[in-house]
């Protein structure tokens, strides 16, 4: 019963994993994303971490991925052909990613573990529990704890700054004083894109990008 | 006050007086800084007659003190110090250093009044003597390079005082490159010495080599020695090193007297007579120094007798004189060298202060073809010129008389080949007789020219526009170039009282060395040589006694032609011009000397030079090198810049393919 | 089931993200991608989890939750700012740090 579960789990699992890839309009990708992890939850229940299973459908599937359904809506489709300047970087991508699977496997499978080959360990009741998870993250690993609070209010802050409306250059308005950005500036003063010559900078006069001595 | 202490009283009292007139010239008054300057080297030579009081109440085999004040480096091989040698040759030097530089300076008190750069003057001159103080002071191979370098500066200083004058600037840069070829010498034969001696210190090394330290490495010891006469020639201005001396004359007169007459160019001479423990070992070197001040004094009387300014005259009669000395302390005859070159410092001075009352007289003008008859207006520097001119003439009871006369019966006395040199010095004495007089009889015999009419009614003759005696190019009087007024001794106090004085020494100064009376100077000096294999040694009576005659006889036979060419018959000068007319052409063009050195050896060294710079800095260093090295950086660069693309997928999949690498490389590993 | 059957399926879908990695011009889709190959670890984490039978790799695969979630927050913030900018959502048109 659990071989069956298992293995539609993780086709599913797969092909959300490949429907993200595949798929054109991130729209799609994204709800791809969502059944995939679904499919894990499944996989996680099988393994009997089930506090896991539910932190994934709740907060991943749930407010993460609702997260980017929301920015997928504010920046629209945006559909684009693979190609054109990926071609040659497809062919490299799937030797990389065919070599990177096929090692993988081979250290998995040819190692010749004992351990993995079985169930694992004897199953203790209380495994996967909220009870065993919360008295480890109270106790032995109380500092990454508290660490991960740390990084996600720092995240939160990272967002907001991001996010928030900056004086001059914004949505919408062609600024007023678009003078103060766009005036010809002095040597050395541009990108180095510009410094180099491969882009034009705005507003300067026609001035050859030199390479000098 | 030891000895020690009152040697460095001498070389302290001109360096305040060079650097209190450096750099305090602008609140000094008008005129301090040359009394400054003047009483400076007048506590020096006060202080060296301490020195010789003190020294000589020493035991005779005690006079040799050496006193350090400081220790630069002194590790395994090298021990360089700041010591001075006080013995009876260094205070007989310094002596004659002090007592000549005072009377100059008091002389340029007046002489340079009115030039825009005077208490420069006066503190390059100060420079200058405390330069000279150093070399003959040195106690040790570090100071004496010390000194020469020094006094090879100050000569180009006061050579090219007049700076905005072209020809002296030339002039001093001649004067100066050829003191470096001497300099190389010089250092070159230290490093020769000090590499078997082991020691810098002077007595030290004489005690090593008499000890025998170079008795395996002969070739050595000569090497060295030849290097030292190198460096002894430039200074001294023996062939062919001696370029530099005429055109020296470019500067003030009173420099060319102290400088270019009584000291500086006698330090060769001091050099020799210093190291005459390696030159009796090295018996080749020595020889060649006679060999060559031979040779010198004869072309330098050559060229005297046709030169037209009054004081390249001098210059060149310098130049021979020198030889003489040269010849005397390479042969072995210390004292005599040293000796006349005491009175050659007397008689010479004065002669180039009488020269430069004239060129005043004749407002800056120093050709000998515009000048004649100034025996009537200008008595006392006639009577100058005539002391002067008797002593370097060689007629008793003056000076020069002596001085020569013992050094050519010392050459005589050496026998075998050295009776060439004899004969020579004669002959060289001959035309030292006739040039003289040439010069004496055309300034103040004959009609007078109109400078000298001029001055008989009391009005010294001023120049409308000013201009370099030289070239005739115009120039002004300010900062750079003479200033406006010009003096002569009969009107200025201070140029009087200096050349009275040593016209007083010019005349009696030979009488402490007469033959058969006394010897003053060879007792003084016979501490210092007493490790010489010619102590003792003495010419035979009969040799002396015929070369006294001979002498007397040789320069009244000069001044007798120099009388009749120039005096009794006028015109006939032109007429032995044309009858030597080739040698007339050697003598005039200075036998080719500054061509040949131009040829051989200015036009290589400026070839090599534009070469350089044209093709090989041109092309091989800045093309191959360094703009090689930036190319080869600039392509790498470029190369490095072409992987970073911008694009994130590339970066991307450089980062896939380098895990894929290393995973594969465990996966190998730990198979 | 055996446990080396949960690690292969956490291996193809590491490689299937990285891929994606490789091959997609949208950043969001990227990101996406991204979250594939951070769950594929999170696989891999719990199956050893299960193996030694603790709750060591259950923590780690939690951690693994909030660090995600961070990174596509700030992701996204960016992504959203760029397109404020009116820059092109496109990988390869912003590639203005190059040399």
């Amino acid at each position: 019963m659990s071989s069956v579960v298992f293995f539609i789990a993780a086709i599913g699992a797969i092909a959300g994993a490949i429907g993200v890839v595949a798929l054109r309009n991130p729209f799609y990708s994204v709800l791809a994303l969502v059944g995939h992890l679904l499919s894990l939850a499944a996989l996680f229940l099988l393994l009997r971490a089930e506090f896991i299973a539910a932190a994934q459908v709740v907060v991943y599937a749930g407010a993460v991925m609702v997260l980017y359904l929301f920015v997928v809506s504010y920046i629209g489709g945006g559909t684009q052909a693979l190609t054109p300047g990926g071609n040659g970087l497809r062919a490299v991508a799937a030797g990389a990613v065919g070599a990177l699977f096929v090692e993988l496997a081979i250290a998995v499978l040819g190692s010749g573990l004992e351990a993995i080959s079985g169930d694992g360990a004897p199953y203790v009741p209380g495994f996967g529990s909220p009870e065993a998870l919360g008295s480890a993250l109270l106790t032995k690993f109380l500092f990454p704890f508290e660490v991960a609070s740390l990084l996600l209010l720092v995240a939160a802050i990272g967002a907001v700054t991001l996010a928030r409306r900056r004086q001059g250059v914004t949505l919408g308005d062609e600024p007023e004083d678009a003078a103060r950005y766009l005036t010809p500036r002095a040597l050395f003063t541009g990108t180095m894109a510009e410094g180099v010559g491969i882009v034009r900078g705005p507003n300067l006069e026609e001035r050859e990008p030199q390479v000098k001595r | 006050m030891s000895p020690t202490t009152y040697g460095w009283l001498v070389l302290a009292f001109p360096l305040a007086g060079a650097i209190v007139n450096g750099l305090f010239y602008k609140r000094l008054g008008r005129g301090a800084a040359g009394w400054i300057a003047t009483t400076a080297i007048g506590a020096a030579f006060i202080s060296a007659l301490g020195a010789l009081v003190r020294l000589q109440h020493h035991a005779p085999d005690h006079r040799q003190l050496v006193s350090s004040l400081w220790d630069y480096a002194v590790t395994g091989d090298v021990d360089a110090k700041l010591s001075i040698l006080v013995d009876p040759l260094s205070v007989y030097m310094i002596l004659v250093v002090t007592g000549v530089s005072t009377l100059i300076h008091l002389y340029s008190v007046t002489y340079l009044k009115g030039d825009r750069g005077y208490a420069r003057y006066f503190a390059y001159l100060n420079f200058f003597v405390f330069s000279m103080l150093v070399l003959v002071l040195a106690g040790n191979f570090l100071l004496l390079i010390v000194g020469w370098a020094f006094v090879g500066a100050a000569s180009y200083l006061l050579i090219s005082f007049w700076y905005r004058r072209e020809t002296a600037t030339k002039a001093g840069i001649k004067a100066f490159v050829i003191n470096v070829v001497g300099d190389v010498g010089l250092v070159l034969g230290t490093f020769f010495i000090l590499r078997h001696s082991g020691t810098l210190d002077f007595l030290a090394t004489f005690k090593a080599v008499d000890g025998g330290a170079f008795a395996t490495h002969h070739g050595a010891l000569v090497a060295g020695c030849l290097l030292l006469l190198v460096g002894a020639f430039a200074k001294s201005a023996q062939i062919p090193l001696h370029t530099w001396l005429p055109d020296a004359m470019e500067g003030p007169t009173p420099v060319s007297a102290l400088i270019h007459a009584a000291t500086m160019v006698t330090a060769g001479v001091y050099l020799i007579a210093r190291m005459h423990p390696l030159f009796e070992h090295a018996s080749a070197a020595a020889d060649v120094g006679a060999v060559v001040g031979c040779a010198t004094l004869l072309v330098a009387g050559t060229i005297g007798l046709v030169m037209t300014d009054i004081k390249r005259v001098i210059a060149y009669s310098t130049m021979s004189q020198i030889g003489y000395m040269i010849m005397a302390v390479s042969a072995g005859g210390y004292a005599a060298g040293l000796f006349h070159l005491m009175t050659h410092a007397f008689f010479k001075a004065l002669l180039f202060m009488a020269a430069g009352s004239l060129i005043g007289a004749m407002a800056g003008a120093q050709s000998l073809e515009r000048m004649s008859g100034f025996r009537r207006s200008m008595p006392f520097t006639f009577g100058c010129f005539v002391v002067g001119g008797l002593a370097l003439s060689g007629v008793p009871p003056f000076s020069g008389f002596f001085s020569k006369d013992e050094i050519l019966a010392w050459v005589g006395g050496r026998g075998g080949w050295f009776v060439a040199l004899y004969v020579v010095g004669y002959v060289g004495a001959f035309l030292t007789a006739v040039y003289t007089w040439r010069m004496i009889f055309r300034a103040f015999f004959g009609d007078p020219c109109p400078e000298a009419r001029e001055l008989e009614r009391g009005h010294l003759a001023h120049a409308e526009v000013h201009t370099n005696p030289a070239t005739g190019e115009e120039e002004d009087t300010d900062v750079g170039f003479p200033g406006p007024e010009h003096f002569i001794a009969e009107r200025a106090a201070p140029m009087k009282i200096a050349m009275s004085v040593l016209a007083v020494l010019a005349t009696v100064g030979g009488l402490i060395q007469v033959p058969h009376v006394d010897h003053v100077v060879t007792t003084f000096l016979e501490p210092t040589f007493a490790d010489s294999k010619y102590a003792g040694v003495e010419p035979s009576n009969s040799l002396v006694n015929f070369g006294l005659v001979l002498g007397t006889v040789v320069a009244l036979a000069g001044i007798a032609l120099a009388y009749r060419i120039w005096v009794s018959r006028p015109g006939s000068a032109a007429a032995w011009q044309e009858r030597f007319a080739p040698a007339y052409r050697l003598f005039a063009s200075k036998w080719w000397f500054d061509e040949l050195i131009d040829v051989a050896v200015v036009r290589p060294f400026a070839a090599f030079g534009t070469f350089a710079q044209r093709t090989f800095e041109r092309v091989f260093v800045e093309g191959v090198l360094v703009d090689g090295t930036t190319s080869v950086v600039r392509a790498g660069s470029a190369a490095v810049r072409a992987l970073q693309t911008g694009f994130l997928r590339y970066y991307a999949a450089l980062l896939l393919l380098g895990g894929a690498a290393v995973i594969l490389y465990f996966l190998i590993a730990s198979s | 089931m055996a446990l080396s059957w949960y690690l292969v399926v956490s291996a193809l879908i590491f490689s299937i993200g990285a891929g994606g990695v490789l091959v997609r011009r949208n950043p969001l889709v990227i990101l996406l991608c991204l979250e594939l190959m951070l769950n594929a670890a999170n696989l891999a984490l719990i199956a050893f989890a299960r193996m030694h039978g603790n709750a060591d790799g259950q923590i780690f695969a939690l951690i693994v939750l909030v660090v995600a979630a961070c990174e596509v927050t700030v992701g996204l913030g960016l992504i959203v700012a760029i397109f404020r900018r009116r820059l092109p959502i496109d990988v390869d048109e912003l590639r203005e740090l190059q040399g």
